[in-house]
Order: C-alpha cells, then structure tokens, then sequence
C-alpha cells in the first residue's frame, strides 16, 4: 500500500513547518529510515526519516513554504504498485530565488492549506470548527500523524482568545512597504521559519513584559587571572588541545546560575495562575548562528564546574550552528545571558525570552583607571545589564540579584563554596 | 416484590425452560443427550424427570434431522427448544436454519411463522480445539429472518431466553461456555428481555465498549482497571446481534466521543465492522473524536494449546491496553 509523508509535528507548539532541502529525488528508491528531508521548524532543523520502503513521489516538492503539519508532502509507493506522480503538496508560498516574490503572509493561520485536503481531522473536529468558524488549516493536531482532534481546537480557540484582545502584528504591510521604494533597488528574502519566531517572540515579550533594567559595574581582574591560571593548567588532550578553555562568559554562566540560588525570589516565571519558583538554575544563552540567533539552555548550570559548562557550551553552540538542536536543548530555562563583549560593545539592554524573568546583558571588560584610595588604579571593568520581568521580579529583587552576580564574579574564588 | 436469588447461568437458563414448559404446552425441548444425561453442559439436568421424554426429548447425533423436525413442529404450532451440543454442529443444520426457519414467513406470504429457538454453545476457552469453540453469531447474524441473542449475565440468560421461547420467529441464543458456572442475581418470576434492546452496563463519559457475551465482564474488568488512571469507560452489553440497537449504541458515543467494539467472533467481517458501519453512516458519525476500535479474534481457528487459545480472543489486559490508546489519542 501507498505510504504518505507528512510533514510530522517535532515540536510543541508547532503548527507549521518547512522543508529546508530533500534529501532523495521525485522517483528515488527510498529504504525505512532513510532520511528524506530536513524539517526547518520555528527553532531548530530536524532530519525526517521515511516511514516506508519504495519509490518516493515528490512531485513539485515544497522547499522553503510554510506548510501546516499533517500536510502529505511526498508518497511512497511499494514494489509491484504504480508510482503514480504526485502533486498533493501545497505549493511554495513563495518562491527564494525570485528577487521580488509574492508577499509572505503575516502569520502561518493564513498559509495555504492543502488542496488536496491535506488536514487530516476527526469527524468531531471538523464538525466543530464548522459550527466555530475555525479554519482547521490554522489548528495544530495532536494526534498520530497530525490528526486534528476536538481538544485541539479548544487549544486553538483558547490561544485564540489570549491574543485576541492584543493581535501580534509583527511587521508592516509588504505592499505598502514597497511602495516606498524604487522597484529594482532592493530583494526580498523570504521570512523562514527562526526569523518569523524570533520576530513573534520579540515582539510578544516587548508588548506583553514590563521590562525594567538596572546596570552594574564589575570589575573582573581577579576573573582574568584566575581564568589565565586555570587555563594554564588545562591538561593536554592526546591532540594536544588543551582539555579546557575557559571563557569570561563560561564565569558569568556560573555566577549568575549561583547568584539566583542566593536570590531564588528571582528564580521565577509568570503565568496567569501563578508564579512558578524554579529550584535549579537552567541559563539560557544566547548564541549567534547565520540569519538568526538560538538560546541553548544550560541546565542547572549551578551544579556545573567551569569546565563543565565549557565544553556544554561549545556542543550546544556546534550543534546551533548546525541547526540541529533539539527542543530538549532550549526550552525552558528561567534566565539568560546574551554577550556582545567580543564586539567591543560597552553596555545593551537586552529583552527577556519569555518564559525567562531576567536576561543578563553582558558588555565588553575595558580597561580603565579607578579611584583607588584616592589614587587613579588600572583596572578592567565589564558592564552588565540585567533586564526583569517586573510582572515577577521587583526592582529590590533584582538589585538583589545583580549585587549577588557582581560579588561572586568580582572574586570567582565565592563560587567554590 | 419479586424474589432475588444467586443462580447460575445454566440454572437461570434451566429455570426458563422449566417456566416456559409450565405456563405453555407447547413448548418441548430438543437434543443430543439433553435427557437422562443432562445435557452436555449439565443445563437441562433433570428436566426429564420433571417433564418426562415426550417433552424433553434425545435425539441421535443428527443435527440436521433434529434441526428439521424442530422447524416442522415449530410451524405445525409447537414451540420446541432445540439444544446443539455445541454451536459449531449448528453449520450441519444451516440448511433448516438458514434455508427454511428463516424463510418461510416471508416466502408463504406471512401466513407462517416459526416459533423455534436454538440453544448455541459457543465460544473458546474450554480446550475444545477449533471445531468446537467458534463464535459463528456475526455468521447466523447475516440471515434476515433470524433472531441472534446472547446474554452476558444470568439474568439476561434467562430473561432472553423466555423472550425468545415467545418470539413469533426463529431465535439463535448463544450462550458462551465458560458463563455456564457464572452466578448472579437471577428473579424467580417469568420475565422477558427485550430482543433488539442493548444495555448500559457501565457509564462512562471518555469511550464507549459495545461487547457481546463473555467479552461485556472483560471490558467491565478493563474499565475498572483504566477507572483507576481516570479513564472513564462506558459498556455497553449488546445482547442482541440482529437486530441491533443501534439508538443505544449511537447515544453513547454521540456522549463519548469515542467507539471500541469487543467480542470473541473472528474480527474480520464481524460485528465490530457492522457496529462500525451503522455509526459511521449514522448521525453520531460527526461526533467521532477517534477512529473506531475493533478487537476481536485472531485470524485463525483457535487454537488447541491453551497458550495461544487465550491468544486467539481478546482478554482483560489487552483490552486495558486498547482502551488506553484510544483515549489517550494515540489510535
């Protein structure tokens, strides 16, 4: 029997996807498990493998469209059946290469579904959302192969309801931006799947969070030579690359997980029902990739030795790049670190990625004469900036906060004990 | 206030033969060592001595012959109870069953009908082996003109019994071998259970189990088991394979949202696909939240070794299982 592909749900909140490249061609033999393509979803890449054994159908394969789950993308067809081409997929919403394309729609309830009645729904379901009104193209199913069930459409509807009273416009009317500008003097680059959400995210936390920031000066000669000497004590691996190179960053990880133990009222999340106290540190950090930015969590990072967030680091940043972290790598998390030191920026505010209360903006060391005893002494300052959530976190609690980050990362020795 | 005792099932359905044997003249029983015997399941026991041998009556092992002269007397006025040793004989006697008793009404333009009811042993369990363990009701149940019932209780055993002594028609009443020994509360006076009429044996609000005989005390056993994790399941006991109470059935699910049919007949071509059919075609077709689930037995005879006899039809744990899945979504 014909096997169908279907763009699976690999995330939580996922209601559409794209397929970033196939990895077979229309007409392929394709074996179960061999991986067919890669899944761009809002966070992160994934490779899908085939759920069956036969010639694969791609037909005019969906590269770089928004599609919504459950959509068949591709059919295999056994030994001994008719390979029948295949044309079910929704169509590109808009094609990359093109240098001006069609405008991309605002958000994903208005991608095209499939015309093929690509949304596979319950009975219930779909008598539901008839009587509601609700487009089962804008509903993400839960069940086996995305099928629409009636709970997801109280999802749906409840999601609906909360961002109703304020709708997310993330961006200015295409048409109407063009219209600025002379034709010809500019291209359009497509909104994938990572700047769409960054974009939502962004735009959701800056109207829905009260931020409030407080700044501190820290100075960190006593972390430069205590990182040097550490360094320096690396053992060499059988490459001879030392075992660990410690960065400032890896210390401001550290101290801020250990900081919001000494203030855990910081250590929150704001929901409607409630403030959520944390009992471990997960510290998000930011990491810059091409196009865009990931937040690979280090958990408990507390519990973590300097070399230990290290080498993490280095792995999740590796595989950020690679596009291929899992969800298990950046949800949650209850604060982060984002540094632009390294490009020599003094001092930011940073916006929290919700469901963080607090991000630590952490600027470059530069050196600078301080009073010391009433005498100018050279020394190396970092300003840090902490963003909070003031829903959760109030003024007092993160001073609290900031005060306990700089002690520990003004004399790293604290955070032994 | 009528009396209420524990008997049986087989006692209940010894009390209805005697009761009916009582209150009407006509009514006489048939079979392969029903007599001094007892019955090859000890169900007439000693009925004989009670009514004596014109009305409890040995037959040779001729189950075609015996099945005819049942159906004759039935339409020359009596009303004879025919016993088969086993319900798998009864394909011996499918040219009376199905070809005459089911027939005649309508092909003598109504001007006969043919009170007769068959007794029909069935099921696995026992170690009988495949010939004589089958669960033939989805089979006898695709003959219009028959009647096919099959209690799951005492109760039922008797009340549905006496409804069928009295129906004007031909009735196949299954009884599943290892309910024999099963007791329950069982009145002492004539009462009839309705043919046609299904019954909630179990409300519940998250699935709905339609079961058949043996398997409505397994999917009670199960929605106990699933009660303790939160699962709310509702079984339904048919009771009755033709005709079908479709508006119970329909009722239910139309509340839960969810449709798993279990019986111990091959699944294939069996009641599950029937009670799947009626839904989807029905007006609780649009408040389906799930596929239909159908678990019944293993395309296979069953099976001699008590390892994969147990194998061959759905039991408590796999039911459990099943019941899971579907409202968990994972179907």
């Amino acid at each position: 029997m014909a096997v169908e592909v279907i763009l699976p749900k690999v995330d939580m909140d996922m209601s559409t996807g794209t397929i970033s490249v196939w990895h077979v061609k229309d007409g392929d033999t394709v074996k179960k498990g061999q991986a067919l393509f890669d899944i761009e979803t809002d966070k992160a890449a994934m490779e899908i493998e085939s759920p069956g054994e036969g010639i694969i159908r791609i037909g005019n394969a969906p590269v770089k469209a928004i599609i919504p789950i459950g959509t068949v993308v591709a059919m295999i067809y056994a030994a001994g059946e008719e390979a029948k081409a295949f044309s079910g997929a929704a169509a590109p919403a808009a094609p990359v290469s093109a240098p001006v394309a069609a405008p991309v729609p605002a958000n994903a309830e208005v991608a095209p579904s499939s015309s093929s009645g690509g949304v596979r729904a319950t009975p219930l379901a779909r008598r539901l959302a008839r009587q509601q009104g609700i487009s089962l193209a804008a509903v993400a199913g839960s069940g086996p192969r995305g099928r629409i069930v009636s709970a997801d459409l109280a999802n749906a509807k409840a999601a609906k309801s909360a961002t109703a009273p304020t709708p997310l416009a993330i961006g200015m009317d295409g048409d109407a931006v063009r219209a600025l500008y002379t034709p010809g003097s500019y291209s359009i680059t497509p909104l994938d799947g990572m700047r769409r959400t960054i974009a939502q995210r962004l735009v959701q936390s800056k109207q829905t969070v009260p931020h409030f920031y407080l700044t501190a000066t820290c100075v960190i000669d006593q972390l430069l030579a205590v990182r040097e000497r550490l360094n320096g004590h690396a053992p060499k691996l059988a490459d001879k690359t030392p075992a660990w190179k410690l960065s400032v960053n890896d210390f401001v990880i550290k101290a801020l997980a250990l900081a919001l133990q000494r203030v855990s009222a910081a250590n929150v999340t704001f929901t409607d029902e409630g403030i959520l106290q944390h009992t471990v540190s997960d510290v998000g950090v930011a990491v810059s990739v091409d196009g865009g930015l990931f937040t690979p969590v280090i958990r408990a990072a507390e519990t973590k030795s300097l070399s230990q967030i290290s080498m993490e680091m280095k792995a999740l940043a590796a595989k950020a790049r690679a596009r291929k972290l899992q969800p298990a790598d950046y949800q949650g998390g209850t604060t982060a670190v984002s540094n632009l030191g390294m490009f020599g920026v003094e001092q930011f505010n940073a916006i929290i990625n919700p469901p963080h209360a607090t991000i630590l903006a952490v600027g470059a060391g530069i050196e600078g004469f301080v009073p010391v005893n009433k005498l100018p002494v050279l020394k190396t300052q970092m300003k840090v900036t902490l963003s909070c959530d003031h829903r959760a976190v109030d003024g007092a609690v993160g001073a609290e906060l900031l005060a306990a980050f700089k002690t520990l990362i003004e004399d790293p020795a604290l955070m032994l004990v | 206030m009528s009396e209420v005792r524990e008997l049986s099932f087989s006692a209940a359905i010894q009390e209805a033969l005697a009761q009916a044997m009582e209150a009407d003249e006509r009514v006489f029983l048939m079979g392969e060592d029903i007599g001094v015997y007892g019955g090859a399941f000890q169900v007439t026991g000693d009925l004989v001595h009670r009514f004596g041998e014109d009305r409890v009556r040995d037959t040779p092992i001729a189950e075609l012959g015996g099945a005819g002269i049942a159906v004759g007397a039935a339409v020359a006025g009596a009303r004879p109870v025919y016993e088969f040793q086993f319900s798998d004989f009864a394909l011996l006697a499918s040219e009376q069953i199905i070809n005459q008793a089911a027939k005649m009404r309508f092909m003598l333009g109504g001007k006969v009908s043919v009170p007769v009811v068959f007794r029909m042993p069935c099921g696995s369990g026992t170690g009988a082996a495949a010939q004589h363990s089958q669960s033939l009701e989805a089979m006898f149940g695709h003959v219009p003109g028959l009647k096919v019932v099959e209690a799951s209780t005492p109760e039922d055993a008797k009340g549905l019994l006496l409804a069928a002594i009295e129906d004007p028609d031909p009735v196949l009443v299954f009884e599943h071998k290892l309910l024999y020994k099963v007791k329950g509360h069982v009145p002492a006076e004539m009462y009839r259970t309705p043919i046609g009429k299904a019954v909630v044996r179990r409300p519940g609000k998250d699935a709905t189990v339609v079961a058949l005989g043996i398997m409505v005390s397994k999917s009670l056993e199960a929605a106990e088991i699933l009660a303790g994790e939160g699962i709310d399941i509702e079984v339904i006991d048919l009771r009755s394979i033709r005709p079908i109470d479709t508006a119970t059935i329909f009722e239910s699910v139309k509340k839960t949202t969810r449709l798993a049919c279990v019986y111990e007949g091959v699944k294939t071509l069996g009641i599950g696909a029937e009670i799947s059919a009626l839904v989807a075609e029905s007006e609780a077709f649009d408040y389906l939240d799930a596929p239909i689930l159908r678990l019944g037995g293993a395309e296979s005879p069953i099976p001699y070794s008590p390892i994969l006899e147990k194998a061959a039809v759905p039991q408590t744990d796999g039911i459990v299982a099943a019941l899971r899945d579907l409202v968990k979504g994972r179907t």
